[in-house]
């Protein structure tokens, strides 16, 4: 069984390059392009991992993620925060609030893929 | 053997020996191989502070009351052990200011007044001449005693011998020619005897030799050691008893005021500030002496006690005065040599002490009393005479005649109503007045003179009242009534318990209110004013020592002409040409007469003159010849003048430092702008870095995937490849937008001003935009555009305005229902433009955020789900255009219902629309 990828940004070109990339690779993919619609779309899709955007319209990444990991139920979630903001403080801020990782913007694609990967071994 | 004419001869014989010593040691002094160059002999010098007071008076006191004579050694050997820095600064003051006596010290310290100078010269003379009796009195009633060997017969009473055969009478009158033989054969342009105390330090070896003798002779001819004199006291009661001091807080009183006395008199006594500042070679010398002092003193009373005991266990019935005991106690056992030799130490003892004393009361008399007075008296014509080195040494002469003859008549009025040693401590008790002045003035800056005078003042009246009046009264030479009842029979005003203050003895009685009084009006005068320029310059140099050396504070000058004369009048034409030569060759010049007419040299003859005659004196003889009267108008002006800069100076100070304060507040504000300007700048370049890294993040991604897999397919491929374009294209319009702001912002960007017509810039911006409205199937309405509206401006820019106005209309209104008006019109003063469309609109929290930089409309409200193209720079570049014309820029609107961007232009442009 594949496992499903939730992807959270609100740059269009960026989802579409993405979804290509992931589904590609095999994975479940499944779009949401504001932190509210993340949230929902969690619940809904129960992903295994999702890649999370911080500068958002409606929610930042690090409101959702924060929100994410004090719902038990997501316990298992694995957290990729993806973002242009490189800032020491801002990476620290990202695992502190409970990301698996940090990735920042731009990224290389292979890279990304494995980091996925390790996650969900 | 021991007859009258042996004794007379041998002491004779021993005067002659010191006076040999004295002028060898001068000849080398001259020669310049001085012969007192040494600690041991400065320390010796300071053993003149025994006097026969310890030689036979100590044995006396011991003997009454065990180990009561021990404070007053107690006294100098905790001041040289403990507090030898005061003495070691009072040496340095005294070398820099050519300070000749205590009576100067006190009176260049506040002001170099004469008054005061006068004052302290009293004191000391009416204080110490009580002492100078005592000296007399143990020489002679030594000398009856001993030639009336081999019986001992006690000496008359000082009274009862007619005066001419009363061997006191002689006795005062050879030391006074002694005195006047060693003290005053020339005038020292320092005031040192280089002679006297060289002489002084052989009679301190030859005293303490004597001493040494007896106690040897007694301890161990007489008796078998120490322990057996102790056992033998001990055996009988009413000895026993004495060995034990009383044990009541009265007695304990007295150790500490004698004590207390002694320490300042081992410091302030004339004698003790001749030999140990005056007359200090070298002030290295102390270093040693603070130590090598007080073991003389130690030795000196080692054998005090056996002595004492001996004597009572030997005299037991009584008859023999114990203050003899010294003298006696080798007679009873006929060791004439030994007598003889006690009677020399003696002798020493009390030369030693009437020769320094003496001729440190006759400097002092004679320049700080007589000098100031005759030089006030014009009649005598003083300030004409050629040469007054000659007045001045008979000055000196009757001055030491005239002291000793005092002491004479102190002793033949007062000499038996006292022992040895209360007759000393009156003495002590009086230059224990000198203690605040002195002391206070080496270490607080405040004092005045004013003050000095009246806490001198004071003190030595309630010291003349509380203890020298009751001497001369217990000694019927007046009417005692006065002790036992008062003043006019006032009960409080009784001068051994004044106020009421009984169960002390009299000295501590007198020494508890004068030095109150003292103290209290040194005080409290002196902080009634702030010190004037003269006490204050004196102050620092005192108490600041030699590093603050300032200028003495002459503002004329005067010439070689003038000043030779006058110290050739007291220090003799040979000696102050040597000095003037002197000065001249330290200064570089060959002859005298090159000297220049300076203050520096000007200063240089005061120094010299204040050796010879005081710093008082010296400063008003220069001040004759400087100026015509002593404290003439320029010396005032001199004065005020300093006294003025000082103030301007202070207030120069204070302004300064407001200044500085105001100075530190704007720093402060400019460095928190700084800050704030720096932490926006971080935020911008934050912000800046986001927005070029979201086009770059879609580039890469398309990029490696399309390199990865060469076999995506063609639609695939060229959906990606349209992607990288636009992003490539958004990237570059965002590098250029950012540029472009960097140089509105900072003011470099280039204008090129013209008359423009508005309605044809905007008609030519919304031809450039016609493919995009159409595409969209947006309605473009121009129809509200007024004609003929011209504004001054750069054309470019204001095209650039419009159309990144109209642009963003295009991007918020919906597709095929977007309708975008454009209007505008003219007041008398400005040009108005409107740009309206029916998109979301834009919510009243969001209407001026919209116009800061990478702000873009949709942020936290939910008018918009899809993220609008553009840059976020538009709106900031299009307001910096305006603004620079002197226009603004704002928005109208309410969600839902649309937005209308309005700008305005003067028609009468500023500076920045002028033509360039």
């Amino acid at each position: 069984m594949a496992h499903r990828i939730l992807i959270v940004d609100d740059e269009p070109n960026i989802v579409i390059s993405l979804e290509y990339l992931l589904k590609k690779e095999g994975f479940d993919v499944t779009v949401a392009t504001d932190g509210d619609a993340a949230l929902h779309k969690a619940t809904e899709f129960r992903p295994h991992l999702m890649l999370l955007d911080v500068m958002m319209p409606k929610k930042s990444g690090f409101e959702v993620c924060e929100l994410l990991r004090a719902d038990a139920t997501m316990a298992d979630l694995k957290i990729i925060m993806l973002t242009a903001k490189g800032r020491e403080t801002e990476v620290t801020k990202g695992l502190a609030l409970g990301a698996n990782a940090y990735i920042t913007k731009p990224f290389s694609t292979k890279d990304l893929v494995a980091q996925i990967k390790t996650l969900l071994a | 053997m021991l007859q009258g004419w042996v004794v007379v001869l041998a002491s004779f014989l021993y005067l002659g020996v010191l006076f040999a010593i004295a002028w060898y040691a001068d000849r080398r002094a001259d020669l310049g191989r001085s012969l007192i160059a040494n600690p041991a002999v400065y320390a010796l010098s300071l053993g003149v502070y025994c006097t026969t007071w310890t030689f036979y008076g100590s044995v006396g006191r011991a003997a009454a009351s065990g180990i009561g004579f021990l404070p007053i050694y107690l006294g100098p050997t905790l001041l040289f052990a403990l507090a030898g820095f005061i003495l070691f600064k009072m040496i340095r003051v005294a070398k820099v200011n050519r300070i000749t006596s205590i009576a100067d010290f006190v009176a260049s310290r506040y002001g170099k007044s004469q008054l005061l100078g006068g004052l302290v010269t009293v004191i000391a003379v009416v204080g110490v001449i009580p002492y100078i009796a005592l000296q007399l009195k143990a020489v002679s009633n030594s000398f009856s005693i001993l030639s009336s060997y081999p019986e001992i017969i006690m000496p008359a009473a000082a009274g009862a011998v007619p005066i001419l055969q009363d061997s006191a009478l002689y006795v005062a009158m050879i030391l006074a020619a002694f005195t006047i033989l060693f003290g005053t054969r020339h005038l020292d342009a320092t005031e040192r005897h280089e002679g006297m105390v060289a002489a002084i330090a052989v009679e301190s070896l030859v005293k303490l030799g004597a001493f040494l003798a007896v106690g040897v002779f007694v301890v161990w001819g007489l008796h078998d050691g120490v322990a057996d004199i102790f056992a033998r006291a001990a055996a009988m009661p009413d000895v026993a008893r004495r060995l034990a001091s009383a044990d009541t807080p009265a007695a304990y009183g007295t150790w500490g005021t004698l004590i207390f006395l002694s320490m300042f008199a081992s410091l302030l006594l004339p004698r003790q500030f001749q030999i140990a500042v005056v007359e200090n070679v070298d002030e290295s010398h102390l270093r040693r002496a603070v130590w090598m002092f007080p073991l003389y003193l130690f030795l000196i009373n080692i054998f005090v006690l056996p002595v004492a005991l001996a004597g009572l266990l030997h005299f037991k019935a009584g008859g023999v005065d114990a203050d003899t005991f010294v003298l006696t106690l080798p007679m009873a056992h006929q060791q004439e040599a030994l007598a003889l030799f006690v009677f020399i130490g003696g002798l020493s003892a009390a030369t030693g002490m009437v020769i320094v004393e003496t001729i440190a009361l006759s400097t002092m008399v004679c320049n700080d009393l007589v000098m100031p007075l005759l030089l006030r008296m014009p009649w005598l014509g003083l300030a004409a005479k050629a040469d007054l080195s000659g007045l001045l040494l008979e000055i000196r002469r009757w001055a030491i005649a005239i002291i000793l003859g005092l002491g004479y008549l102190y002793f033949r009025v007062a000499g038996e109503a006292y022992a040895l040693v209360s007759i000393g401590l009156i003495s002590f008790a009086a230059v224990a007045q000198f203690a605040p002045v002195v002391i206070g003035g080496l270490f607080w800056k405040g004092g005045t003179r004013d003050g000095a005078l009246a806490g001198l003042a004071a003190g030595f009246v309630l010291w003349a009242y509380t203890l020298l009046l009751p001497s001369f009264a217990k000694s019927g030479w007046l009417p005692d009534g006065f002790i036992a009842h008062g003043l006019f029979g006032v009960e409080l005003l009784r001068p051994q318990h004044l106020f009421g203050l009984t169960g002390l003895d009299e000295i501590t009685h007198c020494l508890v209110w004068s030095l109150l009084a003292n103290l209290g009006f040194y005080i409290g005068i002196s902080i009634q004013r702030v010190p004037n320029v003269r006490e204050a310059r004196q102050a620092t140099l005192f108490v600041g020592g030699n590093e603050a050396a300032g200028h003495s504070g002459w503002s004329a000058s005067a010439g070689v002409a003038d000043l030779l004369p006058l110290a050739s009048r007291f220090l003799g034409r040979e000696r102050a040409e040597e000095a003037f030569l002197r000065h001249a060759r330290q200064r570089g010049l060959n002859s005298v007469k090159e000297l220049p007419a300076d203050t520096r040299l000007v200063n240089f003859a005061e120094n010299l003159l204040t050796g010879a005659i005081g710093s008082a004196s010296a400063r008003a003889m220069v001040a004759s010849v400087v100026s015509e009267e002593p404290l003439g108008i320029d010396e005032v002006m001199n004065i005020l003048d300093e006294a003025s800069q000082v103030r301007a100076y202070s207030r120069e100070l204070e302004q300064k430092s407001r200044e500085l304060t105001r100075a530190t507040a704007e720093l402060r504000d400019a460095n928190e702008r700084l800050r704030e300007l720096d932490r926006m700048k971080d935020d911008f370049i934050s912000t800046v870095t986001h927005e070029l890294r979201t086009p770059l993040t879609s580039i890469r991604a398309f990029s490696e995937m399309l390199h990865e897999d060469p076999k995506t397919d063609l639609e695939q491929r060229t959906k990606f490849l349209g992607i990288i374009v636009s992003e490539t294209v958004r990237l570059s319009r965002l590098i250029n937008q950012i540029l472009d702001l960097a140089k509105l912002e900072s003011g470099r960007a280039e204008w090129t001003v013209t008359a423009i017509d508005v309605d044809e810039v905007i008609h030519e911006a919304a031809d450039s935009l016609t493919v995009l409205f159409a595409e969209k199937r947006v309605t473009l309405d121009l129809a509200g555009l007024q004609t003929g509206l011209t504004v001054m401006a750069d054309r470019d820019r204001l095209m650039q305005v419009m159309v990144n106005l109209l642009s963003n209309a295009l991007k918020f209104v919906p597709t095929d229902s977007g309708r975008v008006r454009v209007g505008a019109d003219g007041t008398a003063n400005e040009v108005r433009v409107s740009v309206s469309d029916n998109g979301p609109g834009i919510a009243a929290a969001d209407q001026e955020l919209i116009f800061d930089k990478f702000r873009q409309g949709s942020g936290g409200t939910d008018v918009l789900t899809d993220k609008p193209q553009g840059t976020g720079l538009g709106l900031p570049i299009s307001r910096q255009i305006i603004e620079y014309f002197n226009g603004r820029l704002w928005v109208e609107s309410s969600p839902g219902a649309g937005a209308r961007f309005l700008f305005t232009l003067p028609r009468q442009a500023g500076d920045n629309g002028k033509n360039s």
